[in-house]
């Protein structure tokens, strides 16, 4: 299983001189994630944000010690992005970009899971370790260091659930979006293994939303007894109309699966606290820590 | 996006996979002079991306022109699920020895694309699956290896066939697969395939790609908007036309949020509040002030809509870019809705100055907001 990130983690950024990739490697520097190269294709011997750029990951490690990437390219070119950081052996690789075809992200998390890699997302904002390292788009002033584990499929309810925990006085150890796209690389059971033997985590906010059965699937695996640590969820999209794609990729009710209501079911069944209302999941965290 | 049966015929056609001869066809003149051409028996299919229309009546047969001319006028006059028959797929009747089904998608909990096949054709496949699930045999694809014809033998096989019809079957998966991959195909199903006396045929298609990969295929790129027609409401077109993400819901309370599970969130406080949404309008990140107004504008317009609640979380968007352009998008509309805005993040203390500024009240709370904004719809908060 992947490290995931600390304070001493050595990052790449692909896609460093795009837009996105700028404005974010700056954040990320300033939260003190520890960014060491950058690659952009015939950007090479350039400088992005104070960071060396190259042309290839290759070439970024003849010069620097390399753990991780975040992946910033434009969706036509992210899986051939993904390819390069897993034959470089860069685990986790953590891939923001929104709009990939699924063909592609079922290439690459297939190879990425040959190596034993893990993939963060795609379309995820990415993973953030409480006060020492981020690598992601998610904004750094709602996060304090703490004990609480967050596993999310949404971006800005992952935001405003971290900023409630926050706010009732307790704080983040490991935060993941696991990406909103339909194919992603990491599921809640995976995290819900990591968090089980991560010594900072003692509890986790497992957030969720319509569409697909991972929310079923983590809450029977919790229910089998397969983590022990308290659990409080939110799940998204309880007033949602079947059919319909309500903003991402993957959440969508198609027939009968996917509901709100089926997953806030099995959710209780495996005694998880699911907060009616997002701001519940922090009282009920206090609750039960 | 969902094809229709003679566009995705197309592309059968384009990847071996044998189709009966047809054509498609805009009037009862065309019908007539195909058949006339064809010489042979036909059925004739209204062309509409909904599906259902066998029961709907939208499926004739005929044996000559003259017929044919006859059941062409009558399909094009009818609305089959608030849609006009437009186009209709004229095609050779063939002698159907068994109706199978034969499908690829993707499984997103497996991460592999899955071949689906049956032999209890003509019939929806979840019927199958609920009452005789061992009729149908699933081969999920290893990503790295692809399909391999041994892999497409064993699920000939598996249907009962051998000989001649095991190698005719299976090379009809391999194809069907190859265009599930290369299409970018979410589904590609047909259903009924038919078994005819000496091979296969596709008698129906279906082909639905996945938008994102239309990058791959610019002819489709073009046709987006169109194909929505069906799918999406009047309402959610003009959205995509304006590059909002929007959802027609049938409430009175407009919503709009930054980032899917927030809008959807926040959709959710209102209906525990009482109330009820007439839409989800997500701006996703890093909105400008021009884009947020245009949503806001897009919002208020709607005459169902009778308060309005912004819910945005300031990471990438900006709390002040969301103010000032909602106060611009009311002054250009001059309409005096309640309008109820929760903002937090992001040069939040600039935003909240622009709205006090401008008599718009601002709330902390995601949950106070959404009470105020069911009030002042009317409801019973």
């Amino acid at each position: 299983m992947t490290k995931f990130i600390n304070k001493d983690t050595r990052v790449v950024v692909q896609g460093i001189t795009g837009s996105q990739g700028m404005f974010h490697t700056r954040l990320m520097k300033e939260y003190g994630t520890k960014i060491v190269a950058g690659v952009t294709p015939g950007r090479g011997g350039q400088e992005s944000e104070g960071v060396p750029v190259y042309d290839t990951i290759h070439e970024a490690q003849d010069n620097h010690d390399i753990d991780t990437s975040i992946i910033f390219v434009p969706a036509p070119f992210s899986l051939d992005a993904a390819l390069e950081a897993i034959e470089a052996d860069l685990d986790p690789v953590v891939v923001i970009t929104e709009g990939i075809p699924v063909a592609d992200s079922i290439k690459l998390v297939a190879s990425a899971k040959a190596k034993g890699i893990t993939i963060v997302g795609p379309n995820t904002p990415g993973v953030i370790k409480a006060g020492e390292s981020k690598m992601g788009i998610m904004p750094a002033q709602v996060f304090k260091k703490g004990n609480v584990g967050i596993i999310s499929r949404s971006g800005t309810l992952f935001y405003e659930i971290a900023s409630q925990i926050t706010r009732v006085g307790l704080g983040q150890s490991t935060c993941v979006g696991l990406g909103g796209d339909p194919v992603v690389g990491l599921d809640y059971i995976d995290m819900l293994k990591w968090f089980q033997d991560d010594p900072e985590t003692e509890a986790v906010a497992l957030i969720g939303e319509i569409g697909g059965d991972a929310e079923e699937r983590a809450a029977k695996y919790i229910k089998e007894g397969g983590f022990s640590k308290p659990v409080a969820a939110f799940i998204a999209g309880r007033a949602a109309v079947p059919g319909k794609r309500m903003g991402h990729a993957g959440a969508i009710i198609q027939g009968s699966t996917g509901t709100a209501d089926s997953k806030i079911n099995a959710l209780r069944k495996a005694g998880v606290a699911v907060g009616e209302l997002p701001g519940k999941v922090a009282e009920e965290l206090l609750r039960l820590l | 996006m969902k094809l229709l049966e003679y566009e995705a015929k197309e592309y059968f056609k384009q990847f071996g996979i044998p189709t009966p001869m047809g054509n498609m066809v805009t009037t009862p003149e065309d019908a007539a002079k195909y058949v006339e051409s064809l010489g042979k028996p036909v059925v004739i299919k209204v062309q509409l991306p909904v599906g259902g229309r066998g029961k709907a009546g939208g499926v004739k047969f005929a044996d000559t022109s003259e017929e044919a001319k006859e059941a062409a006028k009558q399909l094009l006059g009818m609305t089959i699920k608030d849609l006009k028959v437009e186009k209709l797929y004229v095609e050779e009747k063939v002698g159907i020895v068994n109706e199978i089904y034969l499908g690829v998608t993707i499984d997103r909990n497996r991460k592999q694309h899955v071949v689906l096949a049956s032999s209890e054709g003509g019939m929806e496949i979840e019927e199958v699956a609920a009452k005789t699930p061992e009729k149908i045999v699933r081969f999920y694809v290893d990503p790295l290896t692809g399909l391999r014809s041994y892999h497409a033998n064993y699920i000939a096989s598996k249907l009962g066939y051998r000989g001649g019809m095991m190698r005719k079957f299976s090379s009809f998966v391999t194809k069907l697969y190859t265009l599930a991959v290369e299409m970018d195909a979410e589904l590609t199903e047909i259903n009924p395939l038919a078994e005819v006396a000496d091979g296969f045929l596709a008698a129906d298609a279906r082909l639905n790609i996945d938008n994102n990969a239309l990058f791959r295929h610019k002819e489709l790129q073009e046709r987006l908007l169109d194909s929505y027609q069906g799918e999406l409401t009047e309402r959610e077109m003009e959205a995509r036309a304006e590059d909002l993400t929007y959802v027609e819901l049938d409430g009175d309370i407009g919503i709009i949020g930054n980032g899917a599970g927030l809008t959807m969130a926040t959709l959710d406080s209102v209906m525990i509040h009482g109330g009820k949404a007439a839409n989800f309008l997500d701006l996703g990140g890093g909105a400008t002030p021009e884009r947020i107004g245009k949503a806001v504008k897009f919002v208020l317009r709607d005459e169902r809509t009778k308060s309005l609640f912004v819910n945005v979380l300031g990471g990438i968007t900006r709390c002040d870019y969301t103010a000032e352009g909602i106060v611009a998008a009311r002054e250009e509309l001059g309409l005096r809705k309640p309008i109820v805005v929760r903002m937090m993040g992001t040069k939040e203390e600039e935003g909240k100055a622009i709205l006090k500024k401008n008599d718009i009240d601002t709330l902390d709370s995601m949950e106070e907001a959404a009470e105020k904004a069911v009030k002042l719809a009317g409801g019973d908060a």
